[in-house]
C-alpha cells in the first residue's frame, strides 16, 4: 500500500482534509487542495459547491470544523483575518460608505506596521517596526489609483461611482497592501457583460504584472476557463477535477464536469472494445483504451465536434428539432434516435429536415460511469450464501430467499473492504485502476474469480497490488428476480 | 395615473386634520399668549423673566440633567444593542423584547415603581430622579441602535477584518462611525423627552431638583397662561435648535469625510 505523494511545487496555500459544516449540512467535504505560489486558480462550481466557503476559510472568515490549512507552510487555522497576509476583493466591494475613495484606499495602509532594520542601532534593537508616513500612503494610493486606472478620483465618494469604478477601489484597497495571496469572490457577478469583459482583462493583466497569487470564485466557467492558469471544479463540497481550463474542457474528470463546462452531449455507451464504442446503435471510432469489454461508460461529445452532413454521408441519422441563430453560428437540436444533440453549425438547415450527423475520433470523449453500487445478477448456493463467479459469498438472509433462488445482489461502493494480505479476503485481486475523486480513491479490483469489483478507498493503492476483498454479509443487498429476468441480465 | 395620486394623498387626510387641530392651532395660540399680558393687550414682558437668575438656574439643571441622562442610556444602551443585535445570541429577537417591554407599562407606573423600590435607598433628590429618567428612557436609546446595528452589512466588518483591523480597530474605525446616525436619533429620543419631562422630577425628586419642565407646569396650573406660553416657546426654540445641529451632524457623517 502506498502513501499518497506530495507534489513538490512551490505551495502557497494548502489545504488539508477540510470540513465545514453550516447547520448539520455538510457543505465541503474532506477537501484537500494546494494552490502554486503566483498562479492564478479559480474555484468553479454551480452555487451551493462550496466555493465560497473555502474562500472564506483561507481568508479566516469561516473556521474550519476540521482538517488544517497551511500559508507557506505555517498553520494558519487558527490565525484570525486581520493577521493573515491575504486580501479579498468582495462580492458586493463592501466599500466603507463613510469613507471617500482615498480612506477607503488607505485604510489597510493606516494599519499596518512595516519593519524597519536600523544598522546603526544596538544589537538586538535593530529591527523596529513602524507605521507609514502621510506622504508614503498617498503615494501608494496613488499608484494603487493608477494601476486600476482611476487617478484623480482621491476625492471622490464611493457611493457616486459607478459599479465598475466601486470594484475597482475594491482591487486597489485589497492591492496596495501588497498581499501574498489576493482572493476574489465573484468580483464581477455584478457587472454588465461589457464592462465584466474588460474587467477579464485587466484582472489578467495586473495578475501578470504583480506576480501576486490570485484565488478566484465564480461559477460562470467561461470566466474561468478565460483567466484561469488552473481550475478546481468543485460539486457538492467534493472536488471533482483540477487542471489547466484546456485539460478539463478537453478531458473532462467525469459527466459532472463535462456537463459544467461547456455544453456537451452525453450519451450512454459501451466500450466495445479499445478505441471503439457503441452508442446509439452505432459503432464509432475512438481514442480511447483501457477499459472493460463492453463497460457502460458515459460517452461525451461537445457540439462544436459534431458536423451535420448529408443523410447518406452521416455516420447518424437526425432530424433537426429547433435552430437558433447565436451571431457567429447557428445552434441546433437533432434528434437522433432517442438522443437529441445539441450542435454547433455554420451552415442553416431547415427545421424539420433529415440531415446527417458525424463526429470525428477526437472530437468523442469516453468517462467512467458514475457508479453507485456493485450489482452481482446470480443465485444463493445456500439458504445463507451467493454465488458470485464460483466463489461463496455469505449474505444476511431474512428467511425470504432459499438455496437455488435467483437474485440481484448489490453492494454498496463503501462496503468493499480491501486488505493488504490477499488470504485474508474472500477472494484475492489485482488492483487494476484508482481514480482520485477528490476526497477518496475508486479502486477497481479485477478478482481472481474474473469478476470486478468496484470500490471507494480513503486509502491509495498502486495499480497490480495483489489484495484481499472482504464483503461482509450484511452489506449484500439481495432482491429476488425471476428466471426470464436473470435470463435477460 | 393622477387618481391614484390624489388618493394617496387622501389617505394622509385624517393625521393631517389632527396635527392642524392638535398641534399647528394649539401652537398659534401659545404664540399669541406668549406675546400678551392678562388684558390681551401686546408686550414682551412674559419674556423679561428670563431676566431673573433663577430662571435660568432652572434651565441650565433640566440640560444638565437631561445630557447626563443621554449619556448614561448611550453608554448603557450601545454595548447592549451590540449584544443583541448578535443574531447567534439572539436568534428570534425575543431577548430584545424582553429590553422593550417595561415600554408597555405606563411611564408614571414605573416611575412609582422605581419610588418604592429605591426610596429608602438613595432618598429623593437628583440621584434618584436621573435613575428614574435613565430606566425610563432607556429603551428609545436601546431601540435605534439596535435597529442599525443588527441591519449592519456584515461585509463592511469583515472587509475591515481582512484589511487588517483588530476588533478594536475595527470597531472605531468601521462599526461606530457607521452607527451613527443610530446614536443621533437615540439621543435626541432620550434627550427631548427628558429635557422637557416635569412628572419624574415631581415624583422621585426635591425642591433641588425643581426642573424646567416644571416651571412650565407650575405656571399652567396656577392660571399664568402668557408666561407659561413664553417659557413654553424658549423651550421649543432651544429643542428645536438641538435637533438642527444633530442633523446637521448625521447629514456630514452620511453624506461623506
Amino acid at each position: 500500500m502506498a502513501k499518497v505523494k506530495v507534489g513538490d511545487w512551490d505551495k502557497i496555500i494548502e489545504l488539508k482534509d477540510v470540513c465545514k459544516s453550516y447547520d448539520g449540512k455538510m457543505v465541503v467535504k474532506n477537501l484537500s487542495l494546494a494552490i502554486k505560489r503566483g498562479a492564478f486558480v479559480t474555484l468553479l462550481g454551480p452555487s451551493g459547491c462550496g466555493k465560497t466557503t473555502t474562500l472564506r476559510m483561507i481568508a479566516g472568515f469561516e473556521e474550519a470544523d476540521s482538517g488544517t490549512i497551511f500559508l507557506e507552510k505555517q498553520d494558519v487555522t487558527e490565525i484570525p483575518p486581520h493577521k493573515r497576509p491575504i486580501n479579498t476583493v468582495f462580492q458586493k466591494y463592501a466599500l466603507f460608505p463613510h469613507l471617500n475613495v482615498y480612506g477607503n484606499i488607505a485604510y489597510g495602509l493606516k494599519l499596518k506596521r512595516i519593519e524597519e532594520t536600523d544598522p546603526n542601532a544596538p544589537a538586538g534593537k535593530q529591527v523596529k517596526t513602524r507605521k507609514f508616513t502621510r506622504a508614503e500612503i498617498a503615494e501608494k494610493v496613488q499608484r494603487a489609483l493608477k494601476l486600476v486606472g482611476l487617478e484623480g478620483y482621491e476625492q471622490r465618494d464611493v457611493t457616486s461611482l459607478s459599479g465598475g469604478q466601486q470594484q475597482r477601489v475594491a482591487i486597489a484597497r485589497a492591492l496596495v497592501l501588497q498581499p501574498k495571496v489576493l482572493l476574489l469572490d465573484e468580483p464581477l457577478g455584478a457587472l454588465d457583460l461589457k464592462m465584466r469583459k474588460e474587467m477579464q482583462l485587466e484582472l489578467m493583466e495586473m495578475h501578470k504584472k504583480l506576480g501576486i497569487t490570485f484565488v478566484y470564485v465564480t461559477h460562470d466557467q467561461e470566466e474561468a476557463l478565460t483567466m484561469s492558469d488552473y481550475i478546481v471544479v468543485m460539486k457538492d463540497g467534493v472536488v471533482q477535477q483540477i487542471g489547466s481550463p484546456k485539460a478539463i474542457y478537453d478531458e473532462p474528470a467525469n459527466a459532472f464536469v463535462a456537463d459544467f463546462i461547456g455544453e456537451s452531449n452525453i450519451i450512454s455507451g459501451t466500450m466495445i472494445e479499445d478505441y471503439k464504442v457503441r452508442f446509439l446503435d452505432t459503432d464509432f471510432k475512438c481514442l480511447d483504451k483501457n477499459f472493460n469489454k463492453n463497460e457502460e461508460v458515459d460517452v461525451v461529445i461537445r457540439p462544436e465536434d459534431i458536423k451535420i452532413t448529408d443523410v447518406e454521408k452521416g455516420m447518424l441519422e437526425g432530424k433537426v428539432v429547433s435552430q437558433v441563430f447565436k451571431g457567429t453560428f447557428y445552434e441546433m437540436n437533432v434528434l437522433a434516435g432517442d438522443y437529441e444533440f445539441t450542435v454547433q453549425s455554420t451552415e442553416s438547415r431547415d427545421v424539420g429536415e433529415e440531415v446527417g450527423i458525424s463526429v470525428k475520433p477526437n472530437g468523442i470523449h469516453i468517462m467512467k460511469k458514475m457508479l453507485v453500487a456493485n450489482e452481482f445478477v446470480t443465485e444463493m448456493d445456500s439458504d445463507e450464501s451467493i454465488d458470485i463467479n464460483g466463489v461463496s459469498f455469505n449474505v444476511f438472509n431474512n428467511g425470504n430467499f432459499r438455496q437455488g433462488d435467483k437474485v440481484k445482489a448489490s453492494v454498496s461502493l463503501d462496503d468493499i473492504i480491501l486488505t493488504d494480505y490477499e488470504e485474508e479476503g474472500i477472494v484475492g485481486g489485482n488492483i487494476v485502476q484508482t481514480v482520485y475523486k477528490g476526497s477518496y480513491f475508486q479502486v477497481q479490483v479485477a478478482a481472481d474469480n474474473n469478476c470486478d469489483f468496484w470500490l471507494d478507498s480513503d486509502d491509495e493503492w498502486d495499480i497490480g497490488d495483489r489484495v484481499g476483498i472482504q464483503i461482509k454479509p450484511e452489506s449484500f443487498v439481495l432482491e429476488k428476480i425471476t428466471e426470464e429476468e436473470a435470463a435477460n441480465e | 395615473m393622477n387618481n391614484s395620486k390624489l388618493s394617496k394623498q387622501m389617505f394622509a387626510l385624517p393625521y393631517a386634520i389632527l396635527a392642524v387641530v392638535f398641534v399647528i392651532i394649539p401652537l398659534v395660540i401659545m404664540m399669541f399668549t406668549a406675546f400678551v399680558d392678562g388684558n390681551g393687550s401686546f408686550t414682551f414682558d412674559n419674556f423679561l423673566n428670563f431676566g431673573n437668575a433663577d430662571v435660568w438656574k432652572v434651565l441650565g439643571r433640566s440640560f444638565i440633567m437631561a445630557f447626563l441622562t443621554t449619556v448614561i442610556c448611550l453608554v448603557l444602551a450601545y454595548p447592549t444593542a451590540m449584544i443583541l443585535a448578535n443574531s447567534r445570541l439572539n436568534k428570534s429577537a425575543t431577548i430584545v423584547m424582553l429590553f422593550v417591554l417595561p415600554m408597555w407599562i405606563n411611564s408614571l407606573l414605573r416611575i412609582y415603581a422605581v419610588k418604592l423600590i429605591f426610596e429608602d435607598m438613595l432618598g429623593r433628590g437628583f440621584g434618584l430622579v436621573l435613575l428614574g429618567m435613565v430606566y425610563d428612557f432607556f429603551p428609545f436609546m436601546l431601540m435605534p441602535l439596535y435597529t442599525i446595528l443588527a441591519n449592519m452589512d456584515h461585509s463592511y466588518i469583515e472587509a475591515a477584518e481582512d484589511l487588517g483591523a483588530s476588533p478594536l480597530k475595527n470597531f472605531l474605525t468601521v462599526i461606530l462611525p457607521l452607527s451613527v446616525p443610530g446614536i443621533i436619533s437615540g439621543v435626541l429620543m432620550v434627550f427631548m423627552p427628558t429635557v422637557s419631562t416635569f412628572a419624574v422630577s415631581d415624583i422621585l425628586g426635591n425642591p433641588d431638583t425643581y426642573m424646567f419642565g416644571n416651571l412650565i407646569n407650575y405656571n399652567m396650573e396656577k392660571g399664568y397662561y402668557n408666561l407659561g406660553s413664553a417659557y413654553s416657546i424658549v423651550m421649543l426654540a432651544l429643542i428645536g435648535i438641538t435637533t438642527l445641529i444633530a442633523n446637521r451632524i448625521t447629514a456630514v457623517r452620511g453624506g461623506k469625510k
